[in-house]
């Protein structure tokens, strides 16, 4: 089947079979190799992404579930080589060690600034439930959240 | 295509999108037993990347826009069935008529995943696992469903037939879940997993007003559980402590992994007393 999408801001059109997934068509057809594929059964969220805005996990959405949509991966944050304040925000408070989950973890928490701006630690931890660190460096990655909704970005 | 790690892959299957309810309907009864329902796909992906289930036709009802919405009708409110989680979960009309299925909803796995899911996919799917179907038990929620014949209307405590089962015919779509006002009665829910996004190991939703209360459990058996001898204990005047003692009269717990059978049993009776006494206050 074909499906027509925009990534990152450029328009997208492709002939898929019908159970690619999104995660899949963007990595393997696009080679958009930013987003990561951790436990293929959307509880880690290494796959999250932005679907129309929010943040969604690529691994359990259809790329023909997306035809027509708008989709942000990492790799569409930085803009003129100056990275986004998410991204800023966690190479400053060293929100990343082995930086796997960090793709997913960035989506997510700017997903989470869109519908909380002004986070409390707490409302943090409970908005990155869908995202496991297997190094376990969530305080860190907390405190990256919480500076950059501090710089009002 | 990475060497010596395969992505997990659903069987194929062919994908149609169904512009209106109508037309889902007609092409399901077009393709028959073989053809599912796609709505958020949270539930159905996940089961069919696992080979649990391998429908040969998904039709894609996910886009159909005049199904999501929340409406104060009286005295119920009104959810389309393609009403996401996340929507479930931010509603001020629920916040104020029915916070019992607001919260519920915001336990549902996690933001990515309450941003996909939808209300009708996790009542349809019927999950015993699952936080909406307990909870819109207990509030004594009303489904709708549209079929080839016509529309019908199902008691929630009617709908459950087993372990992913319901008495929907393959030809019926959840169109609208009908919950009943709350009315200021007091309400609790409880949810016993040990990480934050886990289904819950048991989980109790629970609402009171006066003599009047009603309690579904999570996980206590192939389907959603309504623990009705909770609420006729509360009605004939028993303390909670007795009353969440009869909490798994009508449960039969499975052993797994997470729990025995037996422990479900303490963990509902310890749960349903803690919900009774939140929503007693």
């Amino acid at each position: 089947m074909k499906i027509s999408l925009t990534v990152n801001g450029e328009l997208r059109e492709s002939e898929i079979e019908p159970r690619t997934l999104l995660v899949q068509y963007l990595r393997e057809n696009l080679a958009l190799t930013g987003t990561n594929i951790g436990c293929d059964t959307s509880s880690c969220g290494a796959c999250s992404m932005h679907l129309n805005g929010e943040a969604v996990k690529s691994c359990t959405i259809l790329a023909a579930q997306a035809d027509g949509c708008n989709i942000t991966t990492i790799e569409g944050l930085a803009k003129g080589g100056k990275m986004h304040p998410m991204q800023e925000a966690f190479m400053q408070n060293h929100g990343l060690q082995c930086g796997y989950c960090t793709p997913g973890m960035v989506m997510a928490a700017i997903s989470l600034l869109e519908e909380n701006a002004n986070p409390t630690e707490d409302e943090v931890r409970v908005g990155l439930e869908g995202n496991l660190c297997r190094c376990t460096g969530y305080h860190n990655i907390i405190q990256s959240v919480l500076a950059c909704a501090k710089g009002g970005n | 295509m990475r060497e010596g790690w395969q992505l997990m892959l659903p069987a194929a299957f062919d994908y149609k999108r169904a512009g209106s309810a109508a037309e889902a309907i007609s092409l399901v009864s077009e393709y028959g037993e073989d053809a599912k329902f796609l709505a958020g796909g949270h539930s159905l992906l996940p089961l069919m990347k696992l080979r649990l289930a391998a429908p040969s036709v998904l039709v894609d009802i996910g886009r159909l826009s005049d199904l999501s919405y929340i409406r104060d009708a009286g005295d119920h409110i009104a959810i389309g069935a393609l009403t996401r989680h996340m929507d479930v979960e931010k509603s001020p009309v629920l916040a104020q008529h029915v916070p019992l299925l607001a919260h519920a909803a915001w336990h549902v796995g996690d933001p990515q995943v309450r941003h996909r899911g939808t209300i009708g996919g996790s009542i349809a799917h019927a999950d015993p696992a699952s936080d909406l179907p307990a909870t819109t038990l207990a509030l004594g929620a009303t489904y709708v469903v549209q079929g080839a014949s016509g529309t019908r209307e199902i008691a929630a405590k009617d709908f459950y037939k087993g372990f992913l089962e319901s008495a929907l015919r393959p030809d019926e779509m959840l169109t609208e879940i009908r919950v009943p006002k709350m009315n200021g009665a007091g309400w609790s829910f409880q949810k016993f997993n040990r990480r934050a996004q886990d289904w819950a190991i048991v989980g109790v939703a629970a609402w009171r007003r006066g003599s009047e209360s009603g309690v579904g459990l999570v996980n206590m058996g192939s389907t959603p559980v309504l623990a009705s001898s909770v609420a006729s204990a509360i009605a004939s005047g028993a303390s909670v402590a007795d009353a969440a003692q009869k909490a798994s009269n009508e449960a039969e717990p499975q052993s797994d992994l997470n729990a025995t059978s037996d422990y479900r049993k303490h963990l509902a009776s310890v749960l349903v007393r803690r919900a009774l006494e939140e929503a007693s206050r």
